[in-house]
């Protein structure tokens, strides 16, 4: 080189190549250990990545399904599904705020309150999240905000659907629908994969017992989302499926016209086919608004329902607890005839009370009621005949009759509000209360007073039961073909009006449970439900109807809710001079009608006072009416292949 | 085959053009127009901003790259010095007249466009540090006073740079001058002193760190440690390379850029962008491309005569190997997200005039080979 110091050069260059070559071999293998990273993120671990790429890209928004809707037996939509009118607001399609809730403000009735509540959201929120400004409008709001859509950016109409129901006259036996709570995600398995925003689930009633069928299934929106959450294109939907409808036993109308008599009182009424037990009507009182609860309860409503002392929320039909009162006097006679402990000509007579063991048992009649047979006592309702026939038949044969003919447990299946009540025996009594029976316990249990405890479906299940011959039914509330106990029994009794085939013969040839030992027996009652109700001095004979298409047998009751007084007695105080909450409950049973029987009803007025004169009233007017709509149903029946 | 050096100091235009190294130059041309691609597919498809200004930026430094090649390397010899000055100076003025952005002041408004003298001092750093080392002989190269030069030309722009604050460019600022002094000659013992003083100053360092830049180091430490938040960067750089597999979701198909999953995909992140939509083999392609740049500029250090040259060629390929490599471990996860750009394919006017800049200087190396510069 021609440069001075060029020696220096040449051993500056080689060092300089020596040097460089190193760092060319370290190149080399950072180079390949970047390319064995790139192996591993994308040949060994890809599936993994690729998984969590699209767990980054999509996003799923899920649907709540609409649910079944339930009918009446006529095909009546007791709860249906209705569109629900909403608008809500995405904050990021409005250039201003403010200027559009002044407007929305003058197109719907919108608080201060609420629109401050909204801003607040909103802030929270990301701005393209929609918060709901209106969640249940009416028709004519709703198509007000579509008029002035094109002034109000950022406001979305969305039309939803939500639960309905046509009026409060079924809101017991229905129940009601509401939000899903955290407590029902425990304790409902099926809601596992159901829990979506909106979504109401069925608290009470058919509602909740049919809940996991008429629920349906979840569909969802499958969203490609970016990194801020923002929805960008819909990849997939699934409208999900609407929940299975159901077909009840119920008479639509015969629940408005209970419910319309029922107004103002404590009560409830249940009306039962007694040849297959299909519940036409269960009505109880005070009714609430099941409609309040689909899109939030509102608070004073809440607490006016459960201050209200009447207790509207509570199904009394199948939970209220009540002494059956008199209305048991029908099975007490029916066991003494069965465990042949009377005949029935065999006399008692009453002087007003017996005495037992130096403890006083009055009758209802202060004067007494004289000689008292089987029929008279039952007509009557005499308390000493049947201090007497208890006394011999004892509590627990009592109780045996009591339980077959379904006292003592559940009428229907899968409603948890149902109450299975008490009957009575030396067993229960030392079981649950830890004591031995005294005899005096057996003569209350007698009149149905005591520890007795009974619901009014569990009376009228007796009382369809002693009206169809002593047959045993499964009473039902869900229309179902397959399931119809005594259908062929009744098709031959329809079809051979005249030709009658011996009890014997009848069980064996339809397969009937009878509940009876001795047929007679069970005519002998009903004979002395006819007497009580169509005869003179019949405890409910004022109430009678004459017209043989409507005649009913029935029997009245009164359950005591304060013992009275010697005092009391003497003064010969009359229930309606009491307190509300210390007069009696009114009862009434009854079948109809009584020459072809079709129908049972029962009735419980709460602190009503006598069953005859609260009670007995409403069962003619209801019993009028579902006689009346019987061929109705009956071409109903046949039409479904389901005959009576 | 080598030209006579007689001829070469007053070489026509068609010599000199037919002196290029053409392998480099087309794999400058095939990285640049890939590069242009990935753009495209960050602005979602469309020819927005990005990609329009890369592309004008790509050609006026393209263009920029022959022009420096066609100048004498002898000039930019004796222009090192200045030109380490001057970029020093703009450095100054970035103290001084910076624009701040994001919490640090790295540019100077120049109208035309945002300028950051940093990128450029990668460069300057090298040229100055070869010229230096030129003009040392072997014999006093490890003199104590032929050490202290280098050190305040290394330290005082690092400095500069580090308190704008942009640590990762300090730091590869630093290392490019170091290359060029362990090439030169200096004694490993030094660079281990050196090493064993900055350890034992790293606790006063890291008090002077920001509270982001700690997170940082952190956050490599451990991605999965704040999940959406310092992580995340790293996180989702991560799934968007693992998820193209072997052959990509194809051009324009990358959910993680295209829905915003991925941070910085104009700049830092480009790899994996291009990555993510090309799979195993496309990054591999990208990979060879740089390796095959980077050989050139090797080659070209191998054939040039003068020390300047061969000093500077070695110096500024393994500085380029180093920024790609740095940027390359930081999208895999390799090492903490200090802000390096990509060279050539990463959005940034500053970092392509730097590159193309020094890579022209590489090729005046080439033409000039047997040239000396002084």
């Amino acid at each position: 080189m021609l440069n001075p110091g060029s020696g220096s050069t040449v051993i500056k260059s080689k060092l300089i190549g020596r040097r460089m070559f190193l760092l060319t071999a370290a190149k080399a293998v950072v180079m390949v250990g970047l390319v064995g990273r790139l192996i591993s993120l994308q040949i060994n671990q890809a599936t993994k990545y690729k998984s969590l790429s699209d767990k980054n890209r999509f996003r799923e928004w899920k649907l709540a399904p609409e649910r079944g809707v339930i009918k009446d037996f006529f095909d009546q939509e007791l709860a249906s599904n209705e569109p629900l009118y909403q608008v809500h607001l995405v904050p990021e399609n409005t250039k201003n705020l403010n200027q559009l809730f002044v407007r929305l403000k003058s197109i719907l009735d919108i608080s201060d309150k609420k629109i401050s509540y909204l801003k607040r959201l909103i802030n929270k929120q990301k701005p393209w999240e929609p918060v709901i400004v209106s969640d249940n409008l009416n028709w004519a709001d709703f198509s007000r905000i579509n008029l002035f859509l094109h002034e109000l950016n950022g406001v979305e109409p969305i039309v939803s659907v939500a639960r309905t129901y046509p009026d409060n006259s079924s809101a017991h036996i229905l129940g009601y629908v509401s939000q899903i709570s955290a407590k029902d995600l425990k304790t409902k398995k099926y809601l596992k994969n159901l829990s979506v925003p909106g979504m109401t689930v069925g608290k009470t009633g058919l509602e909740r017992k049919l809940d996991e069928k008429i629920i349906g299934k979840v569909g969802f929106q499958r969203y490609e989302v970016n990194a801020f959450g923002k929805r960008i294109k819909e990849i997939k939907i699934n409208k999900g499926e609407s929940g299975i409808s159901f077909k009840t036993t119920l008479d639509y109308e015969v629940q408005k016209y209970t419910n319309e008599l029922l107004k103002d009182k404590a009560a409830a009424v249940c009306v039962m086919d007694i040849y297959n037990g299909d519940i036409v009507s269960l009505v109880s009182a005070p009714t609430f608004q099941p409609n309040a609860f689909v899109h939030g309860l509102d608070k004073d409503y809440w607490n006016s329902l459960i201050k209200d002392g009447k207790k509207p929320l509570t199904n009394k039909a199948m939970s209220g607890l009540y002494p059956p009162g008199s209305t048991i006097k029908t099975l007490v006679a029916f066991s003494a005839l069965e465990n042949k402990i009377i005949k029935p000509s065999d006399t008692f007579r009453c002087k007003g009370k017996i005495e037992l063991h130096g403890e006083k048992f009055h009758c209802w009649e202060k004067k007494g009621h004289g000689i008292v047979n089987l029929r008279k006592g039952i007509q009557r309702s005499c308390d000493v005949y049947f201090y007497e026939i208890s006394r011999k038949l004892g509590v627990d044969r009592l109780s045996e009759t009591a339980k077959k003919f379904g006292l003592g447990k559940q009428v229907l299946t899968d409603f948890v509000e149902e109450r299975s009540g008490i009957v009575p025996n030396t067993k229960w009594k030392k079981k649950f209360i830890g004591q031995n029976w005294y005899i005096g316990e057996t003569l209350h249990s007698g009149i149905g007073q005591g520890y007795f405890q009974s619901t009014p479906i569990q009376l009228c299940l007796m009382t369809a039961q002693i009206a169809n011959g002593g047959y045993k039914i499964k009473p039902r509330i869900i229309f179902d073909k397959e399931n119809n106990g005594l259908k062929n029994y009744l098709d031959f009794k329809l079809k051979n009006p005249e030709k009658l085939l011996t009890t014997e013969l009848l069980i064996k040839n339809f397969k009937l449970k009878p509940l009876f030992e001795d047929k007679k027996n069970i005519d002998i009652i009903k004979d002395a439900m006819f007497s009580s109700s169509n005869e003179p001095g019949g405890t409910s004979y004022r109430h009678r109807i004459e017209n043989p298409k409507f005649t009913f047998a029935g029997k009245t009751g009164s359950s005591q809710i304060k013992r009275f007084t010697e005092a009391q007695r003497e003064a010969e105080v009359k229930q309606i001079d009491l307190n509300y909450k210390d007069r009696d409950h009114a009862l009434f049973i009854a079948f109809a009608p009584y020459k072809d029987p079709k129908y049972a009803i029962s009735v419980v007025v709460e602190h009503g006072g006598s069953g005859g004169s609260a009670a007995a009233p409403i069962a003619k007017k209801v019993i009028k009416k579902v006689i009346e709509r019987h061929d109705l149903r009956k071409e109903i029946s046949y039409a479904e292949g389901d005959s009576i | 085959m080598l030209t006579p050096r007689s001829i070469q100091s007053s070489l026509g235009f068609r010599d000199k053009i037919f002196s290029f190294d053409y392998i480099l130059v087309f794999s400058i041309l095939i990285l640049g127009i890939i590069s242009m691609f990935a753009m495209y597919s960050t602005d979602g498809g469309e020819f927005k901003y990005h990609t329009n200004s890369h592309i004008l930026r790509f050609f006026i430094f393209f263009g920029l790259f022959f022009f420096i090649s066609l100048i004498k390397v002898r000039f930019w010899h004796d222009q090192s010095y200045v030109i380490y000055f001057l970029f020093f100076l703009l450095l100054l003025g970035v103290k001084y007249f910076g624009l701040t952005s994001s919490g640090s002041k790295r540019w100077l408004d120049l109208y035309f466009m945002n300028l950051q003298p940093s990128e450029l001092m990668k460069v300057g750093l090298i040229l100055f540090l070869a010229k230096y080392y030129h003009r040392v002989s072997i014999e006093n190269m490890n003199g104590i006073m032929h050490l202290f030069t280098p050190i305040i030309a290394l330290i005082a722009p690092v400095l500069l740079v580090a308190t704008q604050p942009d640590l990762g460019t300090s730091i590869l600022i630093a290392s490019g001058g170091i290359v060029v002094a362990w090439l030169a000659g200096v004694r490993i013992k030094f660079f281990v002193y050196c090493a064993l003083i900055f350890l034992s100053l790293l606790p006063v360092a890291i008090s002077f760190l920001k509270p982001y830049q700690k997170l940082r180091i952190l956050t490599f430490l451990n991605p999965e440690r704040d999940p959406l938040g310092a992580g995340y960067q790293i996180i989702q750089s991560k799934i968007a390379i693992g998820s193209g597999g072997l052959f990509g979701k194809g051009f324009l198909n990358g959910s993680q850029s295209y829905l915003d999953y991925l941070p910085e995909k104009h700049t830092d992140f480009i790899f994996t962008l291009f990555s993510e939509e090309f799979g195993f083999f496309g990054s591999l392609f990208i990979l060879l491309l740089y390796a095959l740049i980077i050989f050139r500029i090797v080659n070209i250090g191998n054939l040039t005569r003068s020390t300047f040259g061969k000093l500077y060629c070695y110096s500024f390929a393994t500085a380029f190997f180093i920024y790609v490599v740095v940027n390359m471990m930081m999208v895999l996860g390799l090492l903490p997200i200090v802000g390096s750009p990509l060279p050539i394919m990463s959005y940034g006017g500053s970092s392509m005039m730097a590159i193309m800049f020094g890579l022209g200087i590489v090729m005046s190396c080439k033409i000039y080979k047997d040239l000396p510069v002084n």
